[in-house]
């Protein structure tokens, strides 16, 4: 049964998975600045990310066909205590978030050198994994006040990791000034829909708050609640129109930070959306508040098209993978709103195949920028034929932003199209494929810039140390990879689907007989 | 050799071909040497297959299920066996070709050439072996992207503006309206296998139906249908090499062949007489043939002229799957096999001649003939065999097509046909008359280009030849696609 708990016990190890999962990256973070080592923070980082990648995989293995893990913390059961629950929504996201952090970091050891003073080295580390932490912590947890709690400290910490940027270029600092406003406003309206609802249910576990908003249906301080949720949420998403904090972020970040950051941390706002959606309110309801029609699916179009359109006239390669981003946040809102199980194969398998997609395409950005020292287009014209493998792997992940087959990026699009003709929605599948065209032509400026054009006399030769390299083909042979087969990402977002349409699990049963004896 | 594993072989060792090029990218004669060898290898598998299977089918063999009910899976019947063959056969010619064009030319970047070059031939294959739709749509694409290096190849800003337009129309193409149609066929009809008498009989009816052909018709781009014809002459900014065996025979022929696919084993050819859903499709082509054979006309520029006349050849096939009979498709099948032969013999002649003179405008080429006479002569039976006189293979597939128009009761397609046949013949033969008959060449010597650049498309055209012997082996072969629907 879909909706069955998984046995679990909490008597060895492997029973504490879903703790471990957020505790390592945790404690490595202040063991790093205890040990004050600028040699020893690389090593200590990698080490926690590997394992938490490790982990990741473990618990997906476990939940990819079904059910769910539920996970007391310190042994108080929900839902009083807090709740983790793991599901294939959830680890899906936990193998991509812990699985680009372990990628990236290998990237960052070369890249952060050349791009962020050293003094400032130890506490970058920190710094990631805090951000690392609080992404896994967002994704994993089942209570919404620490959804709040981890999205802060994801956020604080992604504020300093963008004004590290500030080594290569001083507009950094007022990006990440936009994105903490930005940031705050946002995570405030998200705490403020979380007040709502503790004030008209008395709980904070979300189980718990979908049997209780169940029983009380819709009245007005719920709905007010979704709706500040939703804004709060849409700001994090970079959902248009309130995406004006993307963009210079993304820019000005050194170039390891983007590769994270873009990698995953919309997909971890966009994986809060779902849950509230789907799990909290049930489907009904967001059915009936008919937010999806005529919310989403407009703003998802702007998107799309919109930021498609200002990407094709970017003079800047990462300025215009950044809109190509927002762009892309627009597919996984339809895949929202098409309600249907392909809707929601394709958001989540997207929010996973274009998380790869970006990881490759930004670190080509950072290897075209460590050897021509800007990701402008004029600096670097020919560079693909003095990088032959960075261009290469440029070229692959371009190819799967555009969506072309055999890549992964078409695995979604595909499952968005076929979403939108099971609906009826025809003429949303016409648009979907029409915007692809737009990416076709924003993609291909570059490569034209990259191959065509003839480098400078004095260009640059030779693709970029292995630790930048290998992350970099290790990415783009995944794009190609998840392009082909898809039993992995499918099958899990079919999963996790299936599982978000039926609406909550409701109360794991061990702590369903603390709720009776509670006595409500 | 087993089937599946010389159907693999058949992708895989132009693949191979790649990568030697890539490594042995400074060791010209090493790398040549080992594409030819691949080449013939890949020629070897085809027949390997042809021995095994005949003019039957395989079922589908699966490599793995890419979404739920789609999988990537291969299979082996006739259409597809018989353009494998042609393809892997004339790259070995293109090959020893295009090397002497290559070096005669000085052309720059020859390991990058060759490199696309073969991937864009086990895409190719990958196409003539799909079992379905998606492994089609796979491969297709893959062809598409593999041959825009190959168009932009000179690096000019005239190249990078025809491989622009090359790569919009064909990827805008099969994105915006391919795609759609083969998710929409999807949704119809919950499969995409290709299976003779279609998968949508029962599953869509009224006017989806000719909306759902009409999305597959101007989706399949390469098939250069007007009016999503404009990448072809754009693609002549390329190398001669690859507009002979890529845009006269590999990538166009992947569009009508894709076409006849979508025809027979998608809609089934009995429920587009039913249906009556490929009526206008049929009058499209018939425009398609005689505007793109008007324009050839006022072409001076000879591989500009060639290719409307691919654009006019190839509306012959579509309009043979959309006449919906037996021999329509028969015929529309059989035409690749001679289109292919008599074009790239045409292609290989005009590169010739460039290579040897430099000369691109037929206004130049006064009383080259004398001094280029196997070249010139080469031309003429290529010619010949597009106009589809006897004793040249481009008759047969001509008369079947006349036949299956004759079958569905049009007249007017006959008439079409006919004056389509007069139309090349005015545009073809000056070419070869001012090379033999005008100008003053006294006291030139007889110069041919160098033997790798004129043997070729000598070969070719006496493939033309052999042919018109053996057309009925071909009609044969083709027969199954067509009969067991009934």
């Amino acid at each position: 049964m879909a909706t069955a708990e998984v046995e679990h016990t909490a008597r060895t190890l492997a029973d504490h998975l879903p703790v471990l999962q957020i505790l390592v990256p945790f404690v490595a973070a202040p063991l790093i600045v205890l040990f004050g080592n600028r040699a020893l923070a690389w090593p200590l980082a990698f080490i926690a990310s590997a394992i938490a990648f490790v982990i990741s995989c473990l618990l997906l293995a476990q939940v990819i066909d079904g059910g769910f893990i539920s996970y007391a913390i310190g042994g108080w059961a929900p839902p009083l205590g807090i709740e983790y629950r793991v599901d294939a929504t959830n680890a899906l996201l936990l193998f991509l978030i812990s699985g680009i952090s372990t990628v990236a970091l290998p990237y960052a050891f070369t890249s952060i050198r050349s791009e962020v003073p050293k003094r400032n080295h130890t506490l970058f580390y920190a710094c990631y994994m805090l951000c690392f932490t609080g992404l896994l912590g967002v994704v994993i947890t089942g209570d919404a006040f620490n959804v709040f709690v981890f999205l802060e400290i994801s956020s604080l910490s992604t504020y300093v990791l963008v004004a590290q940027g500030a080594g290569r270029d001083k507009r950094a600092l007022t990006a990440a000034y936009d994105y903490l406003i930005m940031g705050t406003i946002g995570a405030t309206f998200f705490v403020i829909g979380l007040g709502m609802l503790y004030m008209s249910t008395g709980t904070l576990n979300m189980a718990d708050l979908a049997d209780r908003i169940a029983d009380q249906g819709g009245n007005r301080t719920i709905r007010a609640a979704f709706a500040f949720i939703v804004v709060g949420m849409g700001l994090k998403v970079a959902l248009m129109p309130l995406h004006l904090w993307l963009p210079n972020a993304y820019t000005f970040a050194p170039s390891a930070v983007t590769v994270f950051l873009a990698a995953t941390s919309t997909k971890a706002a966009v994986y809060v959306l779902l849950r509230f959606m789907f799990s909290v309110y049930q489907p009904p309801f967001v059915f009936e508040v008919n937010t999806l029609y005529f919310i989403f699916i407009p703003f998802a179009l702007l998107a799309m098209f919109v930021a498609s359109f200002v990407a094709v006239f970017q003079s800047d390669f990462k300025r215009m993978l950044a809109y190509s981003s927002i762009a892309q946040i627009g597919y996984m809102l339809l895949g929202i709103a098409m309600l249907n199980t392909s809707g929601l194969t394709a958001t989540v398998v997207h929010m996973f195949n274009h998380g790869i997609t970006k990881g490759v395409l930004f670190m080509g950005v950072g290897a075209l920028v460590l050897r021509a020292g800007s990701s402008f287009y004029d600096s670097i014209a020919g560079l693909g034929r003095r990088m032959p493998l960075t261009g290469a792997a440029i070229v692959v992940g371009g190819l799967s932003l555009i969506g072309v087959p055999g890549t992964a990026g078409f695995v979604s699009k595909w499952m968005l199209v076929q979403a939108a003709f099971e609906n009826g929605f025809w003429w949303i599948a016409i648009l979907v494929v029409l915007s692809s065209l737009l990416a076709v032509a924003y993609v291909w400026r570059v490569f034209e810039v990259i191959y065509l054009k003839e480098p400078a006399a004095d260009a640059p030769r030779g693709d970029p140390p292995l630790p930048m390299l290998i992350p970099m083909l290790i990415l783009a042979g995944a794009c190609l990879w998840f392009g082909i087969d898809t039993q992995l990402t499918i099958g899990a977002a079919h999963t996790a689907a299936e599982s978000l349409l039926e609406g909550s699990f409701g109360m794991a049963p061990s702590a369903a007989a603390v709720t009776e004896t509670l006595g409500h | 050799m087993e089937t599946s594993t010389a159907i693999f072989l058949s992708m895989l060792i132009p693949t191979a071909a790649a990568a030697g090029n890539m490594v042995w990218r400074n060791q010209p004669n090493l790398r040549d040497g080992f594409t030819f060898v691949c080449a013939v290898l890949t020629f070897l598998c085809v027949l390997v297959v042809l021995d095994n299977v005949g003019s039957g089918s395989t079922l589908p063999i699966t490599i793995l299920e890419v979404f739920p009910g789609v999988d990537l899976a291969f299979n082996v019947e006739p259409l597809g066996l018989l353009f494998a063959i042609i393809a892997s056969g004339l790259w070995i010619l293109t090959h020893i070709y295009g090397v002497g064009y290559m070096r005669g030319n000085d052309e720059k970047h020859h390991a990058r050439f060759f490199a696309c070059f073969a991937v864009a031939i086990a895409a190719v294959m990958g196409i003539a072996f799909s079992a379905n739709m998606f492994t089609l749509f796979l491969f297709y694409e893959i062809l598409t992207v593999s041959t825009y290096p190959l168009v932009a190849h000179k690096g000019t800003p005239e190249a990078i503006k025809g491989a622009r337009t090359y790569l919009t129309i064909l990827i805008g193409t099969s994105i915006a309206l391919q795609l759609t149609a083969i998710i929409w066929t999807f949704t119809l009809a919950g499969t995409l296998d290709f299976k003779i008498g279609g998968i949508l009989d029962g599953n869509v009816e009224g006017f989806m139906v000719p909306l759902l052909l009409g999305l597959y018709a101007f989706g399949i781009g390469k098939a250069a249908l007007m009016p999503f014809h404009r990448w072809l002459p754009a693609a002549m900014v390329a190398p001669t090499p690859v507009s002979a065996l890529l845009h006269a025979v590999a990538v166009v022929k992947a569009g009508v062949f894709t076409m006849l696919k979508v025809g027979i084993y998608i809609f089934g050819i009995d429920f587009l007489a039913e249906t009556g859903a490929s009526e206008w499709l049929m009058w499209l082509a018939a425009y398609t043939i005689i505007a793109a054979s008007v324009v050839a006309m006022t072409k001076d520029n000879l591989k500009a002229r060639l290719a409307y006349s691919t654009v006019s050849q190839l509306a012959y096939i579509t309009l043979g799957m959309a006449l919906a009979t037996q021999m329509g498709a028969i015929g529309g099948g059989m035409h690749i096999a001679m289109h292919a032969m008599g074009k790239i013999t045409l292609f290989m002649c005009a590169g010739s001649i460039y290579v040897a003179y430099h000369k691109t405008e037929i206004s130049d080429m006064t009383g080259l003939g004398r001094i280029m006479p196997i070249t010139f002569l080469s031309f003429l039976i290529g010619a010949l065999s597009i106009i589809g006189l006897p004793p040249l293979g481009g008759s047969w597939s001509k008369w079947l097509l006349l036949v299956g128009a004759v079958d569905a009761g049009h007249q007017i397609i006959i008439a079409v046909l006919m004056i389509s046949s007069l139309l090349n013949v005015a545009y073809l033969l000056p070419v070869v008359g001012r090379g033999f008959f005008l100008g003053d060449t006294k006291g030139k010597p007889v110069a041919e280009a160098p033997i790798m650049c004129w043997a070729p498309p000598a070969i070719t055209a006496i493939g033309c030849i052999v042919l018109f012997v053996y057309a009925g082996y071909i009609e044969t072969f083709l027969t199954p696609i067509a009969a067991a629907a009934n």
